[in-house]
Order: structure tokens, then sequence, then C-alpha cells
């Protein structure tokens, strides 16, 4: 990382976080850097210029001719969002009392929980998945939290996460408490195992047959982890993002529009 | 077969195709196949307002063995395929299948790995009906039709004829997007 | 014991001939060797018990749901529903249309209440935009209309063919015509009968037309003798009581289990409802009641649903006198104002069909410019979602339909998922009709009234 002395970098192509034309003075005396400076633009905007690009250009125009004049726009990823305390509304409660019920147990809290995220006034838990039996039970049967309703276990592919690419995300409602809570848990596609919730929430049996069949989540200790939706000889699991739709061209009179997934796109 | 597959063509044979046409025509008991949306189209066609009863048709006949005309209504997906096809063997000739709704006729608006690009793919469709859904109005006009070609339907040699005659005619096909004769690579 | 150790039996079948499975010989005293010998061996050789398959063609079963029953006589020992018959991949086809073209899609999951479908994942969208406040007020009160009058249609259209499979084709007729006067009020406003990608991401696709606020009064005055009607002729009717009371019992315990909301867990006596309970799209100002029982049977399913169709009445009835004590569409839009992300065009009735009006194309051609972009923006790339994930929930005939939606920013969603009330609610059946008799799961079925288009989407 830069000091704070030079000048963050102004030249046209990195168009993101160089809002400040002039760096941060450094202040006199032994002050350090990084905790006077942090959080201005200008410092956070050099941070994600590490990220990764996720895309370049605008209008989905790749190469020339490109007369968009966004050519050289390249967007780097966004740091994985984290939550600091207070988390607002009823969320503090909510994870004051599972850390609670998670220390009464012997677990330490940020032993079960990696991150919490609180956004768009909904909370997610970051579970690892080796605590995520111990969690939901806490989440189920622990007085102040009373999660009784788990709404399913549904499956999200980020293939560009190396390490953490399949997602299962679990939504809990607490009839008692008229509250919402997510958990996520992360897993690699080199292994793909995440323990299964139907003993906790029996409801859970079909939603993660689901996952398996169309993400490739494996959870262990499901009764009987078959295909549900797909046929039961079918191979690979189709909601990844590396399996294709699979369309085929459409036939026109004088005219062939190839499928949803190569036709062009604007994005 | 019956009486018709005896005679020799002529106005024996043309007179039983008008009375097993209209004899036909006038009560097909339809097997209830109704899969997505246009089955709920379908469920209303048989309502009060528009009245599937009035053509003999309100008998759905929930068993293949005793249906004549298998309506295709709605997406027909990869793992329904072989059910499909089920279904349509075990109904006893004559019969006539109308793939209702776009999903049964090409595919419709999910052209992707998990629905059958048209019933077509697996079972010979007579009446294709577009609409998503159609309305049971639409419907009922495909009824009207497939009731035309019914009566219409030749019997015994004249059949054989009109075999020949609909195969040639389909061997000069090529795919719509292929304009020049010469381009054509089938 | 063999036939060469009985002098006395008949010259009949050999050992080896006998009829297949075990063979019990008796001769007296020992009938209880017998029936134990009988109850030990209560397996597939004692030709008691055989395997059915209900397959995915079958009139009863509310689509193409498959069901391999374990029969003992009558008896169902177990049941296991197989789906998947109808998936579409309605979600991975998401992610590869705009997000307003994504209600197409998720409009035809559940295709009996597809304005709910719409409006979970319309709100998910809208969360995710941090609009949620923004919607406009008519566009509101227009979406609780058409998501109450869906209700009703969804409702009738479980009901009906409830009373088709029970073999009263009455009730499926009448169910039929008063279900026609629901969906003529819907096409009346939205164009089409279902399917109706009506409620777009900022607001609904175009306001009530001329006449529509008649036809919904002629519709609130005729329907109540109607629904009288239907309770005449079911709700006393002794075999359709005999059929459904008591039947398929599934009690607060089990749903909670089960993960079951809507009319079956309000049949156990618990009142909730996302309506009252997680307001949206403004219902907390409305008022209705929520009918609950506390038989946690079929019956008591099917008669919350006649209720909810009279509470819906109601709704619907605080929503129209809303929308006439309002002003006209010029100052009161049902698309949000913002030109980022609201449809740009007035949709109009064209002679060639529905498009953008002629006021809208004359500003843009004419007078702006940036209206020009806008528009052409929006309707080929359409409006980017900030990353991020939303789950909005909302109460659907079913139950609790939810949308998960996740974005990374672009103009397409990353990922939908539809959490379909049916899908959940299906995985009950073994739970509700295991231990009861074949017959007795076409009610429970019925009262369950899985969609399969949500259940496979």
């Amino acid at each position: 990382m830069s000091g704070p002395d030079q000048p963050p970098k102004a030249s046209p192509e990195e168009t993101q976080g160089s809002e400040a034309p002039q760096g941060p003075k450094p202040p006199s005396g032994g002050a350090s850097p990084a905790e006077t400076d942090g959080n201005l633009p200008a410092r956070l905007g050099e941070e994600r210029l590490n990220a990764p690009v996720i895309r370049q250009g605008m209008f989905g125009v790749q190469g020339t001719p490109d007369t968009s004049g966004y050519g050289l726009l390249r967007v780097h990823k966004a740091p994985p969002l984290h939550s600091e305390r207070p988390y607002g509304s009823y969320f503090d409660e909510i994870a004051d009392a599972l850390g609670g019920a998670l220390e009464a147990a012997g677990l330490g809290f940020p032993d079960a929980i990696e991150r919490v995220v609180v956004d768009r006034g909904e909370i997610t838990f970051h579970v690892r998945r080796e605590r995520l039996t111990e969690v939901a039970t806490k989440l189920r049967d622990d007085p102040a939290l009373r999660f009784e309703l788990c709404s399913g276990v549904s499956g999200v592919h980020y293939p560009d996460e190396g390490g953490r690419e399949l997602h299962a995300v679990y939504h809990m409602l607490s009839i008692t408490h008229n509250r919402r809570v997510r958990l996520e848990v992360s897993v690699p596609d080199a292994d793909p195992h995440v323990p299964s919730l139907v003993a906790v929430y029996p409801t859970c049996d079909w939603h993660e047959r689901e996952t398996w069949d169309f993400f490739g989540i494996i959870f262990d200790g499901h009764p009987a982890l078959t295909r549900i939706e797909m046929p039961d000889d079918w191979k690979g699991h189709p909601q990844r993002k590396d399996y294709p739709l699979g369309g085929i061209p459409v036939e026109y009179r004088g005219a062939k529009i190839p499928a949803p997934d190569e036709r062009r796109h604007y994005s | 077969m019956g009486i018709e597959e005896k005679l020799p063509s002529g106005v024996l044979l043309t007179s039983v195709e008008k009375a097993a046409g209209w004899a036909r025509a006038r009560s097909v008991w339809p097997a209830t196949f109704g899969l997505a949306c246009c089955a709920i189209e379908l469920f209303q066609t048989g309502g009060p307002k528009h009245d599937l009863a009035r053509f003999g048709m309100e008998r759905a006949s929930n068993t293949p063995r005793q249906a004549d005309l298998m309506i295709v209504a709605g997406r027909l997906s990869q793992k329904m395929a072989p059910v499909t096809r089920q279904i349509y063997d075990q109904m006893a000739d004559p019969k006539w299948v109308i793939s209702m709704g776009v999903c049964a006729s090409s595919g419709g608006m999910f052209n992707n790995y998990a629905i059958v690009q048209g019933v077509d793919h697996i079972i010979p469709v007579d009446i294709y009906l577009p609409g998503c859904p159609p309305r049971p109005e639409m419907l009922l006009d495909a009824i009207l039709k497939l009731h035309d070609k019914i009566m219409n339907m030749k019997l015994g040699k004249n059949r054989d004829r009109e075999i020949t005659e609909l195969e040639n005619a389909r061997l000069g096909l090529r795919p719509l997007h292929l304009a020049e004769p010469a381009e054509a690579d089938l | 014991m063999t036939a060469g150790q009985m002098p006395h039996a008949a010259a009949g079948a050999s050992d080896a001939e006998a009829a297949e499975g075990r063979v019990y010989t008796v001769s007296g005293e020992d009938w209880d060797e017998i029936v134990a010998a009988a109850n030990e061996a209560r397996d597939f050789e004692s030709g008691e018990r055989i395997v059915i398959n209900m397959g995915p063609q079958h009139p009863s079963t509310h689509g193409v749901l498959r069901l391999v029953l374990t029969l003992e006589g009558e008896t169902v020992a177990e049941v296991r529903p197989a789906i998947g018959y109808l998936h579409t991949g309605i979600e991975k086809n998401m992610e590869y249309r705009t997000w307003t073209q994504g209600v197409t899609f998720c409009t035809r999951a559940d295709y009996l209440m597809p304005i709910f479908n719409e409006t979970a994942y319309c709100l998910a969208v809208e969360r995710l935009l941090g609009i949620e406040d923004r919607i406009p007020e008519r566009a509101q009160i227009i979406r609780v209309l058409m998501m109450e009058l869906n209700r009703i249609s969804s409702h009738l259209g479980g009901i009906a063919p409830m009373g088709l499979e029970l073999g009263a084709t009455t009730i499926y007729t009448q169910g039929a015509r008063l279900r026609e006067r629901a969906l003529d009020l819907l096409e009346l406003i939205t164009g089409l009968r279902m399917n109706h990608a009506f409620i777009r991401p900022g607001g609904v696709a175009q306001d009530l037309p001329p006449g529509a606020l008649e036809a919904i009064r002629v519709f609130l005055d005729e329907t109540p003798e109607l629904m009288h009607q239907l309770h005449t002729l079911i709700d006393a009717n002794p075999i359709f009581i005999g059929r459904n009371k008591n039947i398929a019992y599934l009690d607060l315990e089990g749903c909670m289990a089960l993960g079951v909301t809507g009319p079956m867990l309000r049949a156990t006596g618990l009142p909730w409802d996302l309506r009252k309970s997680q307001p949206y799209c403004g219902y907390e100002s409305y008022d209705f009641d929520v009918p609950i029982r506390d038989t946690c049977d079929a019956y008591g399913r099917y008669l919350i649903r006649m209720d909810e169709i009279d509470e819906s009445l109601k709704i619907i009835r605080q929503c129209a006198d809303r929308v006439a004590a309002r002003g006209s569409v010029d100052s009161d839009p049902v698309m949000i104002r913002d030109a980022k992300i609201g449809w740009p065009a007035q949709l109009s009735l064209g002679p060639d069909g529905l498009g953008p009006s002629p006021q809208h194309i004359a500003h843009i051609m004419g007078q702006s410019m940036e209206a020009l972009i806008h528009h052409f923006k929006l309707l080929t790339e359409g409006f980017r979602v900030p990353a991020g994930q939303a789950y909005a929930t909302i109460e659907s005939p079913r139950g609790e339909l939810a949308a998960h939606v996740v974005s990374d920013g672009g103009t397409r969603p990353y990922r939908v998922h539809l959490r379909d009330p049916s899908f959940t609610h299906l995985q009950s059946v073994a739970a509700m009709c295991e231990g009861g008799f074949v017959a007795d799961l076409i009610p429970a079925i019925a009262s369950i009234d899985p969609v399969m288009g949500g259940v496979d989407r």
C-alpha cells in the first residue's frame, strides 16, 4: 500500500476511487498513518484497486469497435461486506442471544460465525460449516431466538470466489418474536460438504435435495440425498454458472436467432 | 381393421368416410394431459362459460386407453417426456394430438435444458395452438379445426394414397432459415 | 408344514406348485402360530403389500405429481411423492434476462397465482434498489387489488378441482363459473387472464383502464351471492364432510417441523398471516380479518379458503374506493418517477396492440433527448441493481412465498430463488396420509392445494 505522503494515482484509466486530487498531508508527530487516514475516500479507493477486475467497459461491448467512450473503464470487485456493531433494529438482540447461547455451549461466537452482514434491513450470519448444526439448534431452541420455521435452503454459485464458490443460504423465521434471519455457509467446489439440517428442521429435506440437484452441494447426514427436480440419471448440476443454459437456436423464416445465453447482451 | 379397409376406393368408401368422420368428430374424448398453465385454461374451457360439453368432450378420459384426443397443455419437461410418449402409445387408434400453447408447440419462452422444444419431438401433432396461454376461445377454435380434420379424414385405400402424397410433399421441406434450395443440407 | 406331512390333505398343489409367497397350512389349534408367523412375515412375499404408482398423469394429483404408494389393502403404508415433472429452469432462465424481463419468467412459476410470484420478486428487487418507500401510492393500491383478485381466483382454482377429484362435478362447474368472473376482471385490467407480467419493479405496468372501477363494483356486488350458492352446495354435504372432516390431520407441531404456512397453518389455530405480522404494499392500512379454524383437517382448510375469499372481497372494495378517491393518472403515477429505474413508457392500447403511448413517443422523439436515452437504455440494457441479496416474503394463497434475489451489480439477476409454499407443503403428504386410506390421499392433497409449477419451477 502506498504511504500517505504519495498522492493517489490520477491516471485516466483508474476512474474508480480517485476523487481527491491530492492525498492527505501526513500528520506531524508519531500518529500512525493508517489510523488517521484509513477512512478517507482516496485510501479506500486505493485498496479496491488491488481487487480483481470484474467488469471492463460498458454496454457489453468488447474490443473494437467501441465508440462508447467507456472502453477503458475497469470496475474492481467490491470487498465482502462486513458490518460492525451496533447492527440496529432487533439484530443486536439476535446476535447477543446467539452469542450467549453459543458460549453457554462452550463455543465462541467467532468460532461459529465468520462474519455478520446487515444490509438492506436484513441480517446475514456467515456460519462456518462445522458449526452449522449447533448454530441452527441454538436458533431453534433458545427462548430469546426461537426461530421455529426454516424457510428452506438454496444455493448460490460464485465461481469467482476461489475456495468459497458454493454458498448455501438458509432463511429462518421466528413466529414468536416476528423476526427473520439468514444463515450463509460457504464451501469450496473441491469439497462441497455441508452438514444437513434435517435433524433440526425436517422441512429442509426436499430443499437440501434440490440444492444438491442444482448445485452439487452434498449435505452430510441427509437421509436420502437424491435428485428431485431433474431426472434421476441426469449428469451435471444445472444451476451452476458453468452449466450452460442449454437452449437451441430458434428458426424463423429467413433468420436464425441463437439461444438466449449466446445472444448479444448489454451488460 | 374394419369395414373401411376392405372397401375399394369409390362412392361407397366416401360415404363410409363421411359417416365415420361425422361420428368421430361428435364425441372426441380428450385425455387429461394438462401439464402447466395451459391446463388451467383447459380447465376453464370445461367450465360453463366456454363449454366443452357442447362438443361431447366433457367426458375427459383419464385413462388413455379410452381417449381419442391428447391435448398436451403446458410445457413438457425432459423428465415428463417418456411419460408423454407412453401415454400416447397407450391411446388406441384413431387418435389425435393438439399441442396447446407455445411451450408444447415449440418450447415457448423456455429455450433451455429442461424443456423439450416442442412435443412434436416426441409425438406427432395434428393441430398446433399458439398462445401463452391460449384463451378458451382459441382452444375451441383449435378443436373445431380438428373436427374439420376428423370429418374429412380419409379411410382405407384413400388414406394410404393420401399418406403417400403427404410424405412426398414433406420430403421437399427445408429448414425455414435457409432460403435457397442450394443451401439446404438435408 | 409341507403337504407330505399332511396325510389328510387333499391331493392338490405340491409345495413346488404352491401359490406364490409363503403357504400356511392350518390344521387346528395352531391359529396363534399362524397369526404370529403372518405378522412377522408382513412383507412383500405375503402378498399383502403392493406398490402402486399414482403416476404423473393422473386426474386427481393437481398436476404432474407422482406418488409412489405402498399399500396394505386400502391402507397407505408409505407414500413417497416424486416431483420434477414440470421443472422448467425458470430460475436459471432469469439469469439471462434483465430485471424487468425476469417478471415474465417468475410469473409462470406458480401459474394459479401469477401476481403473487411477480410481487415477491419485485419486492425483493425494490429492496435491493432501495426504492421500497418510493413506490407510488397508487401502484401499491393497485398491487393489493390485483393480489386479492388473484387470491380469489387461486382459491377457486383449488376448490373447483377438489370437488372434481372427489367426484362432484357440480362443484367444479360452479367454481369455474365464479372463477371466470374473476378472470374477466383480471383480463380487463391487465390484458391477460393469467401470467400477466403486470407487477414490475418500480410499480405496475399500467393504470386501471376506464371502466375497471365499475366492473369491480359489479363483481363485488354479484360475487357474495355466488359464494353463498357455493357454500350451500358444499358445506353441509354429508359426503363432502365425510371425505374431508378429520382427514389429513397436521397439527401445529407438525406444521412447524415441516415448514408449513398459509391456510394449512391457520387450520391449526395459529393466526399467522404475513399481511398482518410483516405487512408489505400497505396492507397494514386495510381492514380485514384472518380466518382460522382449529380442526387441523382438510375440512377446516377448505372453510378457511372460502372465508379468505370473503376477506379478499372486503379488501378489494377498500382498494376500489381508494383508487376512486384519487386523482387522474397524470399527477398520480403508477410507476416510480425515477428516470434510471422506472419503465419509461406509459403503455397504451393502440391499433397494433399494447405499446408506448403516442404522447410518450412524441416526447422522446421530439422534446427530450434525455428521455430518449433513458428509454433506449432501459429497454435494451435495463437498470442496474446494486450488489447484494434480498429476501422478500409475501402471504400467497398457498402460504409464505418468498423470492431470494442476489445481484452482482449488473443488469441481470445473478441468482433468483423462489421459495414456493407448494414445494414445502408437499413434503407433508407422508406425515398426513400414512396410516390412512388410499381414498383419503385425494382430499389430503387437495387440501394442500399444490401447484406443480411452483413445486418444480
